[in-house]
């Protein structure tokens, strides 16, 4: 069966600026057209999506949007909606779209409604015979390919596994899609930072730095410097912007009673139950575990550690280097080295 | 306020396990996964402790935990879990693994909650992970709730407070470490949960032992299901090559290793 590719975009907290990852998807989706001989169509959710349509000029593709105010909320109700319709409107095989939040809450819903499959997750596609898609499984312990016969396919695609897009700005006539709303029952409010001080997680820093447990433990003088090790922490992610990531064990600590760095949140953990972020490099801390846990750094892919054990199962033939060293005095140096920012 | 709480929650091979894929006749599975000690899915149980919490403010609410699994391990599980928060098992006997089909996974909760006696549908909070630790897919959840008809769903939250009026507020995660607050003006609701903010129950043997009077019916009468595939196929199934060439640097001094990182951090 000739393939048709679709893909579904949507906007930033702006209401006119296609999300990064939205034109990484589109790098996908152009690249499997390519690949397949198949049209390619993309889909626009936004309050004016004809603003938004002008990152695709001078691009050969269909382009389909729904506007209205109603799109600038990211709601289940509306924007599956939005995205039912879309599909319709192109009639594609197959539907690339980034897994963001926004489209991660409702992508399983469409293509039930569509009667198609979904695979969430995706971390590559390749078009032989079939379009075939990788993606992990139990917690990026386990990598598969898989494909299917089921059409429309909904993929979602994670973020940082495609260059996004870069066009020529400009105007470009679109077509706008009407859609049906049912009762509208939620409403957005605004969005909310956790109860701390500062942003800790930046999804697009060049690093991440991961504390592990080790610096709310008792240190060589017999005594927890958590006091300590929060500003030692703090002042790095000042002087470099890194994202910051916690072991579970750390984050658990606030619940345990123990001493905690009091910025940290369930938002922070990474690992098993936690998140699995994409930077290009990594620094971990006082981390130890074993494989459940050290796939919090999975996909960072030039990795370094400061560890007291160099036989520990975070770092060794997980790391490229480990330090064998106590964290506190070399943070300490690397903040001095970094400058007033630190 | 009366709440009709359903929970779906699988289970999973105990996150320390050592895994390794094998090819099955069905696909791939896991080495042993028979042998493997399963726990309940850890956003499934994030939600089920949230659940709780919720009865215990509406004392007329109920809830109704609803697993998909092999027998065998559901009982194992649910030795541990019944001693935590009072609940009414529905128990789906399937051979499932992180490999199985969410389509056809949903399917088979949809049914077995659309067949729930005595559940009001007009009181229905969904509840469940927003992904699971097997699968991680995030997506049975949602249709399930496409197929029981309820368009107010909510993934990644992490808190929800019911107001008077019998709407609720909700926390959902999106990107750069936000929540995304919204309000929904009532029952019913899908909520697909991150981790919440409770720490889990203690355990409870008199609440164990009234739920094992419950739950041990619930698992004899468990109903068996073979999912489908929905023309998935998998090509391979594999570990990945995890082993880096780790040079590991001893007896250099905190300055040293300072300069080395700076250096690193700057380079492109």
């Amino acid at each position: 069966m000739p393939e048709s590719i679709l893909v579904l975009t949507h906007v930033d907290e702006t209401g006119a600026i296609l999300t990064k990852a939205s034109l990484e998807a589109f790098t996908a989706a152009r690249e499997l057209a390519a690949s397949l001989s198949a049209p390619l169509a993309v889909g626009i959710v936004a309050p004016d999506a004809t603003l938004a349509a002008r990152a695709f000029a001078g691009v050969n593709a269909r382009i389909l949007g729904v506007s209205g105010e109603a799109f600038a909320q990211a709601r289940y109700v509306s924007d599956a909606a939005a995205c039912e319709a879309l599909c319709k409107a192109a009639n594609a095989t197959v539907i690339v779209a980034p897994q963001s939040s926004r489209l991660a809450r409702v992508a399983a819903g469409v293509a039930h409604r569509l009667g198609g499959s979904v695979d969430t997750h995706i971390n590559s596609i390749h078009a032989k015979t079939n379009i075939e898609v990788s993606r992990w499984f139990y917690r990026q312990r386990i990598e598969a390919v898989l494909t299917r016969a089921a059409r429309p396919w909904l993929l979602l695609l994670d973020s940082g596994t495609y260059p996004a897009f870069v066009g020529a700005e400009d105007e470009i006539a679109i077509e706008q899609i009407k859609v049906e709303l049912p009762v509208i029952r939620t409403t957005v409010t605004g969005t909310r930072a956790p109860a701390q001080n500062e942003q800790t997680i930046r999804p697009d820093a060049k690093m991440l730095f991961v504390t592990g447990a080790g610096w709310t433990k008792k240190q060589p003088d017999g005594q927890v410097h958590a006091a300590e090790a929060g500003d030692l922490i703090l002042a790095f992610l000042h002087a470099t912007g890194a994202s910051l990531g916690s072991s579970k064990s750390l984050v658990d600590q606030g619940g345990d009673g123990q001493p905690v760095l009091p910025f940290l949140t369930h938002m922070n953990q990474v690992g098993q139950t936690g998140s699995t972020p994409r930077h290009p490099k990594g620094l971990a801390t006082c981390c130890h575990g074993e494989e459940p846990h050290v796939v919090g750094w999975r996909f960072i892919a030039d990795r370094r550690a400061i560890s007291l054990d160099p036989n520990c199962g975070w770092a060794r033939g997980k790391a490229d280097v480990v330090y064998v060293a106590d964290a506190f005095k070399v943070m300490a140096k690397v903040n001095e080295l970094l400058g007033p920012k630190a | 306020m009366s709440l009709h709480i359903v929970v779906c929650a699988g289970i999973v091979p105990d996150p320390l396990q050592t895994l390794e894929p094998v090819t099955g006749l069905k696909g791939p599975a896991l080495k042993n996964e028979m042998m493997l000690p399963a726990v309940l899915d850890p956003w499934s149980a994030s939600a089920l402790y949230e659940a709780a919490d919720l009865v215990s403010k509406n004392p007329a609410s109920k809830i109704w935990l609803v697993s998909l699994g092999p027998k065998a391990k559901l009982q194992q599980v649910m030795m541990t879990i019944a001693q935590k928060l009072s609940f009414e098992l529905v128990a789906i006997d399937s051979p499932t693994t992180g490999f199985a089909d969410a389509h056809a996974t949903a399917a088979a909760l949809a049914e077995a909650i659309a067949t729930i006696p005595g559940l009001d549908r007009s009181k229905l909070l969904l509840f469940g992970g927003w992904e699971s630790a097997s699968r991680g897919a995030g997506v049975t959840l949602q249709i399930v709730g496409e197929r029981l008809c309820i368009s107010d769903q909510f993934m990644g939250v992490d808190q929800i407070e019911m107001r008077e009026d019998g709407s609720f507020e909700v926390l959902e995660r999106v990107e750069g470490g936000k929540h995304q607050a919204s309000v929904c003006t009532g029952t019913p609701a899908v909520l697909g949960w991150a981790t919440g903010n409770l720490p889990e129950p203690r355990n409870n043997p008199q609440i164990g032992m009234a739920n094992m009077r419950t739950v041990m019916p619930a698992l004899q009468k468990a109903k068996p299901v073979e999912l489908g595939e929905s023309g998935l196929l998998y090509l391979s199934a594999s570990l990945p090559s995890q082993q880096r060439q780790t040079r590991v640097v001893k007896d250099m001094a905190p300055e040293a290793i300072a300069q080395e990182l700076v250096e690193w951090m700057g380079a492109e």
